[in-house]
């Protein structure tokens, strides 16, 4: 039951930051939102006793993504300067 | 306002068909078909503790290598469109400089994080995670020592090394299952040694290590290409 609650407050918090990444005028909040929303889903991923996608999503979703999208930001932020 | 409109229609229809999906949804109480062969002799067969590692390496060993196959592809494909030049080298990233907190403790973690990572895939067979994760694990401490020193080299011939001799080992032991065992990617080539220790599982252990060297060596390439797009004056 205590999973259950956990799970949907887990899940109802990466649906409003999902909301903010869509919404936020930023594009450098929206990146970081992606992240935290990746990583929130890989704890799901966990809670739903699939440790080895979590160990992915935790890595590729939330770390190497947002990485990779800062640096084409960085890049897109120079070409229009 | 027609756009507002075919938005909310579209979320209403992906509304309907997942409340038809969570409607139409039994659970079962019993494994059947495939998974039920899986789950009762896939330790006996395999030797394998991580069932999930079985059917990954073994029972499903050829998506494996399509995925390894579609990972060298997107890296190739990243390279391709981000033309780098020669010119590119000798130049550097400008940056305001990293926080010494940052630098300090990616001194210590990077060590820590790359063991961990083959740690993972070592024991792919025997605990949660695998090649992929390992290897993912592994560019990630590539990623933190970037994110510290943004100007930090990394070898391109040893990635490329690495590379090229996994994706060919993991091929070659495919091979030699057929010529040994049962099959493409069989694991009986090796003994199956004791149930739930380090060199059990035939070649899941040698497989799966090269499957997380070439991972981790992938994902890094695409990472070095995306740092040095970076550089300018």
């Amino acid at each position: 039951m205590i999973y259950i609650l956990i799970a949907s407050f887990i899940g109802l918090l990466s649906f409003v930051i999902g909301a903010l990444a869509i919404q936020s005028k930023k594009l450098s909040v929206a990146v970081i939102a992606t992240g935290v929303v990746s990583l929130f889903s890989s704890i799901l991923f966990l809670l739903m006793a699939a440790p080895d996608v979590a160990m992915t999503e935790a890595s590729i979703g939330s770390g190497l993504t947002t990485l990779i999208y800062f640096y084409v930001l960085n890049k897109i932020k120079k070409h229009h300067a | 306002m027609l756009r507002n409109l075919l938005i909310s229609l579209l979320l209403l229809s992906f509304v309907y068909i997942f409340y038809n999906l969570y409607v139409g949804f039994t659970p079962k109480t019993e494994l059947d078909g495939i998974a039920a062969h899986y789950a009762d002799k896939g330790a006996a067969e395999i030797g394998a503790a991580n069932l999930v590692t079985a059917v990954v390496v073994t029972y499903r060993g050829f998506d494996t290598l399509g995925e390894v196959t579609i990972l060298f592809l997107t890296a190739s494909i990243i390279g391709f469109f981000l033309k780098l030049t020669e010119a590119d080298e000798n130049k550097v990233i400008i940056h305001r400089g990293t926080s010494e907190l940052l630098a300090t403790s990616s001194n210590l973690l990077v060590p820590i994080i790359i063991l961990f990572g083959i740690y993972v895939f070592m024991n792919g067979h025997l605990t949660p995670g695998g090649g992929f994760q390992g290897g993912a694990i592994i560019a990630s401490a590539i990623a933190l020592a970037i994110l510290a020193n943004p100007n930090m080299h990394i070898n391109h011939q040893i990635i490329l090394w690495v590379e090229s001799i996994s994706g060919v080992v993991f091929v070659l032991m495919g091979v030699l299952g057929i010529l040994l065992a049962g099959g493409f990617l069989d694991n009986r080539i090796l003994p199956q040694g004791q149930f739930g220790t380090l060199l059990s599982a035939g070649a899941i252990p040698i497989i799966y290590s090269f499957i997380g060297l070439k991972v981790g060596a992938e994902i890094s390439n695409i990472l070095e290409k995306y740092q040095k797009s970076q550089k300018e004056s």
